[in-house]
């Protein structure tokens, strides 16, 4: 099996599928020669052609606008948006448009687009590519959201994303873009949606995170393990519809909870996240469920690694809960 | 601004010619022929104000007596439809309604250039491009009850129908984010190399003020897409004024900075909407790139139900564009020197039509809502989970 990171899984995955199902197009700022940015795109436009890969005037309201009439026609577009940064000038088209097609034509016109897009912070992007903005579009009704956090989930969710029929937005955490490194198996296989996965076992505290928090908590956890602490960990893969089940029953197990989220707090995902822990885990929980979060700024450039959560504050969360 | 010249073609000599000339047959082609300067300064009319030809030679082809009373049926049956769906308003039987009077040439000569294979993107005024395409007047008014009836499970207030069986893209009350989506859908086109059709996308002259209006013009230049942008200017947005709306002299001049080529033509003339928009659509569907077409007309009534212009318009301009431009009248006063259609056979069929309309009303007041369980259906292809939960407590809570 060979060894890739998640820009090569990613880059399989498209290629697969752009082989296998001749409907799906890629569009985006510079993904076609130069591969986009970060080299996702890298060759296909070799492999497929210009109309199948296409660079696009630089307008991420066009890339998704277009990609929009281009499922409405019955194409499986996978736009990229070069940072999530930059998602906001259409920010309306995916909000308005994509995400309420389905319904607002009775089922009609399904819309299935797969928006990638590089998230997070912690690469001295500053204010402008570093953001984690899943929570404004996990409120929106419509819209799918899958993180995934390394080389095997990369390449599985985004196969199944690309062959479901409902909008996604596929986060990429770009911090470990290259650093994560897994063995993914060369040909098909697909991860389901709306399934967690339980990263490691253990009894006294649930350590929910996602995508390249996913690596931040294990820090911790890593941690906490050499203190005699043992922790359970879930990588959520989809936030939105996210595997209440797997939480909850979790939780129900250790009695804590710990949410590492590197958006910003208030509104955040984990708030949705410890409520409905709370709501459903009541009678188990003994402790508050914690959140260590990013802070409620804008995200820094200097002081970015003071702002993102690290192992040792992810150590110091959980034993706040045992402490409780 | 339907001024006296039939044919406003100003020469000016700086821009490109499409073709070599052609010999110059009639005061249509002469437009079509010109520079894509004069064409978007200028503006094309076949249909006087009086219901005269401009030329005999301009008349497009194939209007016969047949054709032409096909065209005025569907621009009566709007007129017709609006009428009584606006009084529906007033007497709180819909919510919401915004007509299309003044308009129904630009409607209807646009949709009647399209072939089926070809996409529909309107805006809120162009239900009547859907219904001159066959869709049923029973669909379209059970969507403005919002009943079990229509096929969007009641989703979307009034006047925002949506027909895949027409290929009519279902809009948003968002001004000009559907204009991406026409030329992705010709884009699309053009991909799965399914030639021969084209993607029509619509807005209103406050939408070419949007950033997505410029965003389709430039994607559609840039891909050579088989789409034609199609603008109704009826000179208001709500209260804004055109001249609130932008500097530019025309609103046809904006497509030629992203090389598109741009027509401008008198939208209450039939034929010069009809002429315009078959010339676009044709050459879109040869592969031969996209069009953006300003049709000039006048909203004479109010911008929707909710609405009163006499508050911020001067309603004697308004007076002359429904009493004197009025593009049913210049259609009928056609026919009726043609001797095509007769005052007592236009009597019969608004009664036949007025009819219809009513029927159709009757049948569709009468129908009950959509199912609880749409609610949360269409969110998703299946019903997730969390959505069959928050179900569940509403039913809980009504079972008491």
């Amino acid at each position: 099996m060979p060894t890739m990171n998640i820009i090569q899984a990613v880059n399989d995955a498209l290629r697969l599928e752009m082989r296998r199902d001749p409907r799906v197009v890629i569009l985006g700022e510079d993904v076609a020669k130069f591969g986009g940015v970060f080299r996702a795109t890298s060759g296909l436009v070799d492999e497929f052609g210009p109309d199948r890969v296409m660079d696009t005037p630089l307008a991420e309201a066009g890339i998704i606008g277009a990609a929009i009439g281009m499922a409405l026609y019955g194409l499986r577009p996978v736009p990229e948006i070069q940072f999530a940064d930059f998602i906001f000038p259409a920010f309306d088209q995916i909000v308005n448009e994509l995400a309420k097609f389905r319904y607002r034509s009775g089922g009609q016109y399904p819309a299935p687009v797969v928006i990638r897009t590089p998230y997070g912070g912690g690469i001295r992007g500053g204010h402008y590519h570093s953001q984690s903005p899943e929570a404004l579009f996990i409120h929106t009704p419509g819209l799918k959201v899958v993180v995934p956090s390394d080389p095997y989930e990369a390449k599985g969710l985004l196969l199944s994303c690309i062959r479901q029929n409902d909008p996604v937005l596929f986060l990429e955490p770009k911090r470990i873009y290259r650093a994560s490194k897994g063995e993914v198996p060369e040909g098909d296989y697909t991860i389901p949606l709306g399934k967690a996965r339980v990263v490691r076992e253990g009894t006294q505290v649930t350590v929910i995170a996602w995508g390249s928090m996913l690596h931040t908590a294990l820090e911790g956890v890593d941690k906490a393990a050499e203190l005699g602490i043992s922790c359970e960990v879930i990588d959520l893969r989809t936030l939105m519809p996210f595997d209440v089940e797997t939480m909850v029953e979790s939780v129900k197990k250790t009695g804590r909870a710990v949410i590492v989220q590197e958006a910003p707090r208030t509104c955040g995902f984990a708030a949705e996240l410890s409520a409905t822990i709370s709501e459903r885990a009541m009678a188990w929980l003994e402790a508050p469920v914690e959140r260590l979060c990013g802070f409620d700024t804008p995200f820094p450039y200097t002081l970015e690694h003071e702002y993102m959560p690290n192992g040792d504050r992810v150590l110091s969360t959980i034993q706040k809960t045992l402490d409780w | 601004m339907e001024r006296e010249p039939t044919v406003r073609g100003k020469a000016s000599g700086k821009g490109q010619a499409h073709a070599a000339a052609p010999e110059l047959r009639s005061a249509a082609a002469d437009y079509l022929a010109g520079d894509d300067e004069a064409k978007a300064r200028g503006l094309l009319q076949i249909l006087r104000p009086d219901g005269t030809l401009v030329d005999e030679a301009s008349l497009p082809d194939g209007v016969d007596r047949t054709e032409a009373l096909r065209l005025y049926r569907g621009m009566l049956t709007i007129r017709i439809m609006d009428e009584r769906l606006l009084a529906l308003q007033r007497q709180g039987r819909i919510g919401f309604y915004g007509e299309a009077r003044g308009q129904e040439a630009a409607v209807v000569g646009s949709s009647a250039a399209t072939l089926p294979d070809d996409w529909i993107v309107p805006a809120l005024r162009e239900a009547g491009v859907g219904i001159f395409r066959g869709m049923p007047l029973r669909q379209y008014i059970a969507q403005i009850f919002g009943n079990a009836n229509d096929p969007s499970r009641g989703r979307q207030m009034p006047c925002h129908p949506c027909d895949r069986e027409r290929n009519y893209v279902v809009m948003s009350s968002c001004v000009s984010s559907q204009l991406p989506h026409a030329v992705g859908i010709a884009m699309a086109m053009k991909i799965a190399g399914d030639t021969g059709r084209c993607a029509v996308g619509y807005m209103g002259d406050g939408g070419t003020s949007e950033p997505d209006f410029h965003v389709a013009l430039n994607f559609a230049g840039v891909y050579r897409s088989p789409v034609v942008l199609f603008c109704q200017n009826n000179q208001w947005a709500i209260s804004t004024p055109g001249s609130s709306q932008t500097a530019a002299e025309t609103i046809a001049l904006k497509g030629i900075g992203y090389g598109v080529e741009s027509l401008r033509c008198d939208g209450n003339d039939i034929f010069a909407v009809l002429a315009a928009t078959r010339y676009a659509c044709a050459k879109a569907r040869r592969g031969d790139g996209p069009t953006f077409i300003e049709a000039l007309t006048y909203r004479v009534s109010a911008h929707s139900s909710s609405d009163d212009p006499s508050r911020y318009r001067d309603e004697s301009v308004t007076k002359t564009w429904r009493e004197e431009r009025d593009p049913l009248t210049r259609l009928r006063t056609f026919l009726a020197a043609r001797g095509w259609l007769t005052a007592a056979e236009d009597a019969a069929l608004a009664d036949m039509i007025e009819r219809e309309v009513r029927e159709a009303i009757a049948a569709e007041e009468s129908a009950g809502p959509p199912a609880l369980a749409t609610l949360v259906e269409d969110v998703f292809e299946t019903v997730p989970r969390h959505l069959g939960e928050q179900m569940e407590e509403l039913r809980g809570h009504q079972a008491g």
